[in-house]
């Protein structure tokens, strides 16, 4: 069985300080040094023909509505910076209020009751609308619940790319055994992984661990 | 209901006999209402705080992780619940959960009791799990759009909740001589607590179509726990059970010295935030 090396030869000190500063990417990961010089990884932007930016505006074909739907759209998950919120799918309205003088109105609805990234979430889209010289006030609603089905498909490719296994096919609640398929490891793709907790570092996630290159990873859990 | 629901919800002042009687009856429509989303929400918040208590304190880091997460999504549930019940009856959802004494708490006993040990955790998660299951279920079709939606959201959390309590419940039950002892001793613990969760209550008769009568819920709840039990090689105790009264203001002992803790910031510094 094959299994990725799971450490990485360190480069001599006198090296790294014999590099000049415009050193290729190339050179640099032939000596060892790599994966820090890699750009961070950016969510896939979201233009306005994005599905839940479309059905936000619920057909409105005012400009600083889209606007501010795109901009609200563009606003990153602060837990999982890959994946946009139009991406997650917790994007749900964007509308003027009914008093003519009120601001507009962008609708979220949270992942988990409890999850604490909503507020962060909610300061963003004001910020970001803010930008575009918008006021906005942002509401939270619970109909329907959302649900890992909300997702985009490019944000399964997003948090597979991040490390992160995305959500996977639902269990049957009424069948007699709640039984789960095994979850795909993002690093080497082998279904040879065992969960190591129900729970991770967010509400949203489980930590798995990889039998096949040792590498533990999060999965996001099916809701 | 109490009378100090009803003076929450009364106009400073207004002249009751003033009011028309159809106002009178959505005014009473309307305590009855706070007081059941009290009722759901106190439970929330006194278990999601016992279940704080775990941090640091569990057998293992992941429990810990996860005990924490599942006390959140219980406190993102309160938080609904009780900002719900808030506007109803003027209050916000920080009055409601830190500027209330333990008699105006209309939780359970069960949710309140001390941490005690791990097997105290499980089988309590286990207990209330599958009531809130059986709750929350059964809510998701309540005549009141947001109590169904809050309960929508929560059902999804808690079911995984519970799936977690019978992992737990199995592992420990069914494992070593030790192991099996307490949480055998944990039950029995628990067990007398449990009646009070299904208690019917003229309350509910009163929000017909909106509440569930909690009797209505103990079979199917039973049935899911005894399975688990049944599983964990573990006996349903043959104990008598407590009176309880947390829905009408009589509380558990333990209620008051755990609010302590949860309210003393709020308190000494009211209007405090970071």
């Amino acid at each position: 069985m094959s299994r990725r090396p799971t450490t990485r030869r360190l480069p001599s000190a006198s090296v790294v300080g014999a590099l000049p500063a415009d050193t290729d990417r190339d050179t640099l990961a032939a000596i060892g040094i790599g994966n820090p010089l890699v750009p961070m990884q950016e969510a896939p932007r979201v233009t306005a023909t994005h599905p839940r930016v479309l059905a936000a505006l619920g057909g409105s074909a005012d400009p600083e509505l889209r606007r501010v739907a795109v901009a609200a759209g563009n606003v990153v998950d602060p837990e999982i910076p890959v994946l946009t919120l139009a991406d997650l799918g917790v994007l749900r309205r964007v509308y003027r209020p009914v008093e003519p003088d009120g601001k507009i109105v962008v609708a979220l609805t949270p992942t988990y009751s409890g999850c604490p990234a909503t507020a962060t979430m909610a300061a963003d889209v004001v910020r970001a609308a803010a930008d575009l010289r918008s006021a906005v006030a942002v509401e939270f609603v619970l109909v329907p619940a959302w649900t890992t089905d909300d997702m985009s498909e490019q944000a399964g490719a997003a948090l597979r790319e991040f490390g992160i296994a995305p959500p996977g096919a639902r269990p049957d609640p009424a069948g007699p055994i709640p039984l789960s398929l095994s979850v795909r490891c993002p690093h080497c793709d082998s279904r040879d992984t065992r969960r190591t907790s129900r729970f991770g570092s967010t509400s949203c996630k489980a930590m798995w661990a990889c039998q096949q290159c040792s590498e533990p990873f999060e999965e996001f859990k099916v809701l | 209901m109490t009378p100090q629901l009803v003076s929450a919800t009364a106009p400073n002042g207004a002249d009751h006999a003033a009011v028309p009687s159809s106002r009178q009856a959505d005014m009473a429509d309307m305590a009855d209402m706070a007081e059941y989303l009290l009722w759901l929400g106190d439970d929330a918040l006194v278990s999601a705080q016992r279940l704080g208590e775990w941090i640091t304190n569990a057998p293992e880091l992941e429990e810990d992780v996860a005990l924490g997460n599942i006390g959140l999504d219980q406190l993102g549930q309160a938080r609904a619940l009780l900002s719900y019940a808030g506007e109803l009856l003027g209050r916000n959802e920080d009055e409601l959960a830190y500027f209330r004494d333990d008699v105006d708490f209309r939780c359970t006993h069960l949710v309140s009791l001390p941490r005690g040990d791990f097997a105290d955790a499980v089988v309590r998660l286990l207990l209330v799990g599958a009531y809130s299951e059986q709750l929350y279920a059964a809510l998701t079709t309540s005549a009141d759009e947001r109590l169904a939606g809050i309960a929508a959201k929560a059902i999804k959390e808690v079911r995984y909740h519970v799936e977690h309590a019978a992992g737990w419940a199995v592992r420990l039950g069914d494992g070593t001589d030790e192991s099996h002892r307490r949480m055998q001793d944990a039950l029995n613990r628990a067990w007398p607590y449990l009646d009070e969760l299904f208690d019917p209550h003229p309350l509910t008769d009163h929000l017909d179509g909106i509440a569930v009568d909690p009797a209505t819920l103990k079979e199917p709840a039973l049935q899911r726990i005894t399975a688990v039990l049944d599983e964990a090689t573990l006996t349903v105790p043959a104990t008598q059970r407590v009176a309880g009264g947390g829905r009408d203001g009589r509380p558990s002992e333990h209620l008051g010295p755990m609010l302590a803790v949860m309210q003393v910031l709020a308190r000494a510094h009211p209007g405090a935030s970071w």
